[in-house]
């Protein structure tokens, strides 16, 4: 292309061009958008072009392309903007998004408050289903987790402590961390993966293909019908998840504890029952409940957001994911402070 | 019909996603009993008319008037005792994934009636069998062919035998014969049930058939260009991009 124009430009300057086209064998889409762009250019400089030479199907396929006229605000320009501006396009961004978060929170308690009342309207087979998805079937991979976390603290917590010759306060390490931290956030975090972005991508696929609308003008509202069963769904089983990690992590800790560093098996279990109490597990416990909340609301926020194609699906679940975990943590940091402040 | 009364009036009807206006000035009624039909070249706007109509995106501005209410400055609880008249059937089909088509049947009546359970069985597989569904009650949506879908979708549309139905593309992804009793089960709708049936469709076999009234959206000029009875405007009608949509193009070689 550049060749041509250079030779173009180079030698006297030209009335018109012609095509030779005798040698030319088989053809695709490629020569039509290169004639496209030699057009393109010659009519720029005012020179005729002459298509007789071309193939008649070239010369079709060419009317074609310009017989519909480009539409010109169907494309979208690609603008270019300040830093300043993008900056507070980004914060107009965080502000309207957090005002959506704050929506959807209302819309869903009302919708709590209409379960309350016995007149929310979803299938219960709806919310078995996804109780049954958001916790037996989350129970492998939350096994495997927590044992791992229980043993690395063991084993970190051990070295260390082996310096005083204190090494049966694993037990401590082991059993308060699981109870009031490690377990909440490790189940919230595998939910916000496995479960939130399932939530996302199913209620944005259903956005995808209309389900949503055909909810809306069969008067069901998506808040009580898609929203409420998940949420239920992840209120009563993080709890459950969240306990259950808390003795698969500890049993990995005592795995360590008494593989490695010789400590008896009453030792271990008399030392974790001293070190707990029912205040740690209710903690992490209440804080599972509540991260359970926060991934149910980002999966399902998310996908009601979902806009209308497959990669925007993929868009929903991976952003479903990010909110969720953030909101985790955040959350979990406020939590730290008011529990430091009351002292438990 | 002699009794023309109002059914459904677009007013003044402007509709924009964001800044992009997709039509303006639109105004047209649809008369009790009618077969309207929304005619407009791929993309100009007719999904998004229907959108606004049933009441699932406002209009940037102007009036849909269901009688004399009018849908988007009324109450919250009016509206949804208009959308309970409505019986809709989306371009996609839009059946719920998760239930079997039976589910998907029963739901509207649950939602809108006090029929019990076996009265619900029943209408459910006779609005099944009307589209030629008897037998796929267990099926789920993902187990069926695109037409089928298509098909359940208007069992759907019309379990609650609403007053106005609204079709996007009925017959698309439907083979000849069944677009046909297609046509004559929407006839039979509005006659029987005396149902009002707004149709978006390119068929244009079906569009005479079935159209007594019709608007023409034109995707250039962003508004609508001609309407009526569309074989009145295949007959009468100088705009020369409707007349090429009505003959399938096969119009244009003249004009030169
Ligand atoms: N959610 C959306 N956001 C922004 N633009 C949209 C959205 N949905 C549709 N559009 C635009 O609106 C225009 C009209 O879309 P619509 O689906 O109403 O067309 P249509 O007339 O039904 O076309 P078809 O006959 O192909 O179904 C399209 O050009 C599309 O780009
Ligand atoms: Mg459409």
């Amino acid at each position: 292309m550049e060749e041509i124009l250079k030779q173009a430009d180079s030698g006297p300057p030209l009335q018109r061009i012609a095509f030779d086209t005798h040698d030319l064998g088989r053809w695709d889409s490629g020569l039509i958008t290169f004639l496209i762009k030699v057009f393109h250019q010659f009519s720029h400089r005012q020179i005729d072009t002459n298509r007789e030479g071309l193939p008649d199907g070239v010369r079709r396929l060419l009317d074609l392309a310009a017989a519909v006229p480009e539409k010109k605000d169907a494309r979208k320009e690609a603008l270019r903007e300040p830093f300043l501006v993008q900056v507070g396009r980004a914060s107009m961004d965080i502000a309207r998004q957090t005002g959506a978060l704050v929506t959807f929170l209302g819309e869903s308690t009302i919708a709590f408050g209409k379960l309350f009342v016995g007149k929310a309207k979803f299938r219960r087979s709806d919310l078995w289903l996804t109780i049954q998805q958001c916790g037996v079937d989350a129970l492998p991979i939350v096994t495997l987790i927590s044992f791992l976390v229980g043993m690395i603290l063991a084993f970190v917590g051990a070295v260390q402590l082996a310096m005083f010759g204190a090494q049966i306060f694993i037990a401590n390490l082991v059993g308060i961390a699981m109870a009031r931290e490690m377990a909440a956030i490790m189940t919230g975090i595998i939910m916000a993966g496995r479960t939130g972005a399932a939530f996302a991508a199913q209620i944005g696929t259903m956005q995808v293909n209309e389900e949503v609308d055909a909810l809306i003008t069969m008067g069901v509202s998506p808040m009580e019908f898609l929203v409420l069963p998940r949420m239920l769904a992840l209120i009563v089983m993080m709890p459950l998840l969240c306990l259950y990690a808390n003795l698969v992590g500890i049993l990995g800790g005592f795995v360590v504890g008494t593989g490695m560093f010789d400590i008896s098996f009453t030792q271990y279990m008399e030392q974790t029952r001293l070190a707990l109490n029912l205040t740690h597990f209710g903690l992490g416990i209440f804080k599972s409940a509540v991260f359970g909340v926060l991934v149910a609301i980002a999966g399902c926020l998310r996908g009601m957001e979902c806009g209308r194609s497959a990669s925007a699906v993929g868009d929903a679940a991976t952003s479903a994911v990010v909110t969720s975990i953030v909101l985790i943590v955040v959350v979990d940091g406020i939590l730290a402070v008011i529990t430091n402040i009351i002292g438990i | 019909m002699n009794n023309k009364e109002p059914h459904i009036t677009v007013h003044d009807l402007t509709m924009a996603y964001g800044d992009f206006v997709l039509m303006r000035d639109l105004n047209f009624t649809v008369n009790r009993g009618d077969v309207f039909i929304v005619m407009g070249g791929s993309g100009c706007g007719k999904s998004t008319l229907m959108k606004i109509m049933v009441g699932l995106k406002s209009p940037a501005t102007g009036k849909v008037l269901y009688q004399d209410t009018s849908f988007w400055e009324t109450s919250p609880e009016e509206q949804e005792r208009l959308m309970g008249n409505f019986g809709i059937l989306y371009q996609s089909g839009a059946l719920w994934s998760s239930m079997t088509l039976e589910e998907n049947v029963s739901l509207p009546l649950e939602q809108y009636t006090d029929l019990n359970p076996s009265q619900i069985r029943e209408v459910v597989s006779l609005k099944l069998s009307l589209v030629g569904l008897a037998g796929f009650e267990e099926f789920y949506p993902s187990e069926i062919s695109g037409g089928m879908r298509k098909r359940a979708g208007l069992a759907r549309a019309m379990a609650l035998d609403p007053e106005i139905l609204f079709f996007d593309e009925p017959s698309a992804g439907l083979d000849p014969i069944s677009a046909r009793l297609l046509d004559d089960l929407i006839l039979e709708l509005t006659a029987s049930l005396g149902a009002t049936v707004v149709v978006v469709t390119h068929e244009l076999a079906s569009i005479f058939a079935i159209g007594n009234n019709s608007i023409f959206l034109d995707v250039d000029k962003r508004t609508m260009t001609a309407s009526g009875d569309p074989n009145k405007l295949l007959a009468e009608s100088e705009d020369p991009t409707v007349r090429r949509f009505l003959t399938r193009g096969e119009e244009k070689e003249q004009a030169r």
